[in-house]
């Protein structure tokens, strides 16, 4: 068995009296789609953030390609191919379309150059095209940012999270104030990207995700109530008696 | 009208250092002029964190005082020629903001700016203190550079517009430094870091290194100006290092445009000129500078320069 491409490893979560997180220990393996799902409160925001580095948890690591990688500040991340999408859109608003996924981009090449043009990075501009391409933006590379429609500012979005080559994608809530149509395009583009890396997703729509994941991850105050199959989970005694009415 | 914009902003800098050309002659007095070559520069440093970068800084005096001083030092205690009080003098700012910049980096928005506040009064009673190198309350005297030689050929600094003409050189020199940073891959970087640090951060961009980075920068283009200004008026007076200088760096840029290129040059120009025009028939020029700098924050947001370029855009658009 090949070993996951990440993976936690007793999750803690602590504020104050509050345990938002207790004990969760899931592994990620390569070139899979899972999607982490949970009622409101459930502690998948938090997890998130603890897998996505924006917080350390209190106990507990977490571990990429074999290394821990618990507490290591955001902009390494990116760096070692861990990307992600915010729940609220997070753009860069009065920068172009463009110049958005340009920057982004960029990273991989070059951090600190004061004095090359930055025009003369062709491949950097192709790339960034390429991927305005990818999401469907293509014709909008001209407009700032801020001038998106929402839904696609939450393309744009996913474009600047793929633009350091992640092998490992991290989603959350990412058709969150979509329009229907917007939602089946952007599930469209998951399943597209989800061929070729690993996804992780944070969902609060259930019925969406059953039909496009491979795996299940179910959290509920905190804790980790059940894994495995989107068949296996809608089985699940446990899950059903929590979405009790909701119809999994 | 986009035409024009677009080609002034193409060539910034050769379009700048044109104006700045012929500029004295327009200018009552050359005096005047060199004045606002050396604000200008100042603000285009300031601009280069507040503008570019979204760092309101209010301890710029700092920069542009030790920079004076550090010149002075080395050309009255030294006896440096003066083109390496000017590199001491840039390089001694550069280092004083890698101090400051180093401790108040990880503040946002207010605590910065009275981060930074705080810093530069602590370097405004060092160099008051030490009145031995530096002339306290006196100011340092002194500061002599008479006829200087370049490449062989005998310049009179004190012949105004010869001095003019030998401070535009740095200008432009430094502005075209500036405007290499900001059309670089790092200067993408700032604005980025300004549009949204967390992005920037989750894109894989080390957030606090390009603060501290474009805060060395900053206070190293400053330095430059407090140097040449050090030449330029032959003291280094105590107030170059007071907090109301730093208060000047933003009026200037404001009023300008901040996170234009040539704003924060133009509104050292307009500020200067009602300075020096309103201080003729009253005292209080400050009363008049600042309504006028109120109704600019007020009706014009963009600033002087930053409106003509939006106006320009959008009559060719």
């Amino acid at each position: 068995m090949t070993p996951a491409l990440l993976a936690a490893e007793g999750i803690g979560m602590r504020y104050g009296n509050f345990l938002a997180l207790n004990q969760v220990s899931v592994s990620f393996a390569r070139n899979t789609l899972t999607a982490i799902i949970g009622p409101n409160g459930a502690g998948k925001s938090t997890f998130f953030n603890v897998l996505s580095g924006a917080l350390r948890p209190s106990t507990g690591r977490v571990m990429f390609e074999g290394r821990d990688i618990t507490g290591d500040p955001q902009h390494a991340f990116a760096r070692m191919g861990i990307a992600k999408s915010f729940q609220i859109t997070n753009v860069f608003p009065r920068l172009s379309t463009h110049e958005n996924v340009r920057v982004a981009v960029q990273m991989l090449s070059t951090r600190f150059d004061l004095l090359t043009p930055r025009e003369s990075l062709t491949a950097v501009t192709a790339q960034a095209d390429q991927l305005l391409e990818t999401v469907g933006l293509a014709d909008a590379r001209r407009r700032p940012a801020a001038d998106l429609a929402h839904g696609q500012q939450r393309c744009l979005e996913i474009a600047l999270a793929l633009a350091c080559a992640p092998k490992l994608l991290l989603l959350d809530e990412p058709t969150a104030g979509m329009s229907p149509e917007e939602t089946v395009a952007m599930m469209d583009l998951i399943l597209t990207l989800a061929a070729e890396r690993t996804v992780i997703l944070v969902e609060h729509k259930m019925k969406l995700v059953m039909g496009i994941c491979q795996r299940v991850i179910v959290l509920h105050h905190g804790e980790l109530l059940a894994e495995g199959t989107p068949a296996e989970v809608r089985a699940n005694a446990e899950v059903k008696r929590v979405y009790l009415g909701q119809g999994v | 009208m986009r035409d024009a914009a677009d080609f002034v902003s193409r060539h910034r800098v050769a379009a700048v250092v044109l104006v700045l050309i012929a500029f004295p002659w327009v200018m009552p007095y050359e005096a005047l002029a060199v004045n606002i070559l050396i604000f200008g520069l100042f603000a285009v440093g300031f601009n280069l964190l507040f503008g570019y970068t979204g760092m309101l800084s209010f301890g710029h005096a700092a920069f542009l005082g030790s920079g004076s001083y550090f010149a002075g030092m080395a050309i009255v205690h030294g006896g440096w020629p003066w083109y390496a009080a000017i590199a001491a003098g840039t390089l001694g700012a550069a280092a004083i903001g890698l101090l400051i910049g180093f401790l108040a980096i990880r503040a946002r928005g207010i605590y910065f700016a009275m981060v930074t506040l705080a810093l530069a009064q602590c370097v405004y009673y060092i160099f008051y203190q030490a009145d031995r190198w530096t002339g306290g309350e006196n100011g340092l005297r002194g500061v002599r550079v008479g006829a200087i030689k370049v490449f062989g050929v005998e310049l009179n600094f004190v012949d105004p517009l010869t001095k003019y003409y030998i401070v535009l050189a740095f200008v432009a020199l430094a502005l075209w430094f500036v405007s290499r940073v900001l059309a670089s891959p790092f200067g993408a970087v700032l604005e980025a870091v300004r549009e949204n640090e967390q992005r920037a951060a989750a894109c894989g961009y080390d957030v606090p290194r390009t603060r501290l980075v474009v805060f060395v920068l900053s206070a190293g283009i400053c330095g430059l100006a407090g140097t040449l200004r050090a030449l330029h008026l032959s003291v280094v007076p105590i107030e170059s290092l007071h907090y109301l200088t730093s208060g000047q760096a933003v009026m200037m840029c404001l009023l300008g445009g901040m996170g234009t290129f040539f704003g924060p040059f133009v509104g050292a120009a307009v500020f200067l000129y009602l300075e020096d025009v309103v201080t003729t028939w009253t005292r209080h020029w400050m009363l008049v500078v600042g309504s006028v700098f109120i109704v600019f924050v007020l009706f014009f947001p963009r600033g002087i320069w930053g409106s003509i370029l939006h106006w320009m855009r959008r009559r060719g658009a």
